[in-house]
């Protein structure tokens, strides 16, 4: 995308808090608040997962305002306290971004824009062709699998549905706030599939993968397997758990 | 009355006296007490009239009084703890979304009072 379209996005950016979920990453989440700060003029909250680290040092010295769980509570306890400050606090859009530095906050005007057409909308990792994140075939293949369960119950092609990169409106920020499972995977798949049962409208829009500023991303086999049960029994629950509807 | 009864029957009695003293004492909660007062009126029964027991044993068709003793046993276990397992799941919910308000809270605070706050999280307990 040209840098002019994205400047004039940003500026037309409604009320938005970007909400960085972090746990122990003081090493990378300093730069990732940066990297959204040069691209973006926004709001952004980061949700100290119980670290035990100097992330929310780090995080706050950046000029992000810092919530701090007092203690681990997983992806899913961080993200639901951060959905429930923006709805909380009047933002018109939250978008979700890893503190590990994977997403690249260049493509975050075009994610809220779309959300003009949604209430939901995922940054599709995979999508473009050039990407080097690459992932072993069993996980591959599980993701593959949700990817089509996903796109049937939300009636739309998905096919990155466990991307941590997600904008959302006030409608699909209250289904968040209210239902956002703590458990593995649940803070993914599960909290997809409980939005389009909500009545949210889910889409996709691809994004750039970036290498993983620090630490690394575990694919052994073992653990891969592991991986596709987990999301199997997640998928399961989530498609035959009742989930009460305003 | 045979020893192993006078044994069952001091058994029965007892768990009655522990579950009436830590009701007193506030400790046991009455909706887990309920159960645990079934189970020693059961108990009681049993060890008081051995026959019974004998007879239900015939009625259902086990070979021997004990396997129906292990069967009853087994079921009340279970039950128990999947009972504890919703509770613990209920709590586990409950003081995540407490978290979760508290964090939302603090930082609410701390940006009314422009109060920077540099102190570590609370050690997990």
């Amino acid at each position: 995308m040209a840098a002019d379209t994205i400047a004039a996005m940003s500026a037309a950016l409604p009320r938005t808090l970007v909400v960085v979920p972090a746990w122990n990453e003081a090493a990378t989440v300093g730069e990732v608040i940066a990297a959204i700060k040069r691209e973006v003029d926004v709001d952004i909250l980061v949700v100290d997962d119980g670290s035990t680290d100097t992330t929310a040092e780090v995080a706050g010295n950046a000029g992000a305002l810092v919530a701090r769980l007092p203690f681990n509570l997983g992806v899913g306890g961080a993200m639901r306290a951060g959905y429930r400050y923006a709805l909380r606090h009047g933002y018109d859009v939250a978008v979700q971004i890893d503190a590990d530095g994977q997403h690249d906050p260049a493509d975050l005007p075009e994610l809220v824009a779309a959300l003009h057409g949604a209430d939901i909308v995922i940054g599709a990792r995979f999508a473009h062709k050039e990407d080097t994140y690459s992932v072993r075939w069993l996980r591959w293949w599980a993701m593959l699998l949700l990817a089509w369960v996903l796109s049937m119950v939300t009636r739309t092609r998905l096919t990155d549905v466990t991307s941590g990169y997600r904008a959302a409106n006030r409608r699909g920020m209250a289904a968040f706030a209210r239902h956002y499972p703590a458990e593995y995977l649940g803070d993914t798949v599960e909290s997809l599939v409980i939005a389009a049962r909500l009545g949210c409208v889910i889409r996709q829009v691809p994004v750039h993968m970036r290498q993983r500023a620090a630490g690394t991303a575990s694919h052994s086999p073992l653990r891969s397997a592991v991986y596709l049960a987990r999301a199997m029994v997640a998928l399961v629950l989530a498609l035959t758990r009742r989930w009460d509807i305003e | 009355m045979s020893a192993p009864q006078i044994v069952g029957l001091v058994t029965a009695i007892g768990l009655f006296l522990l579950l009436i003293e830590l009701l007193r004492q506030r400790r046991l909660r009455e909706k887990y007490a309920l159960v645990w007062f079934v189970l020693a009126v059961i108990a009681l029964v049993g060890a008081a009239a051995p026959t019974l027991v004998y007879r239900i044993t015939d009625l259902i068709g086990f070979q021997l009084p004990v396997n129906l003793i292990f069967f009853i046993a087994f079921l009340v276990l279970f039950a128990l703890s999947v009972q504890f397992s919703l509770e613990l799941g209920r709590m586990e919910e409950r003081v995540r979304t407490l978290a979760e308000e508290l964090a939302i809270l603090r930082l609410e605070v701390e940006q009314q009072n422009g109060i920077k706050d540099d102190e570590p999280p609370v050690d997990e307990v």
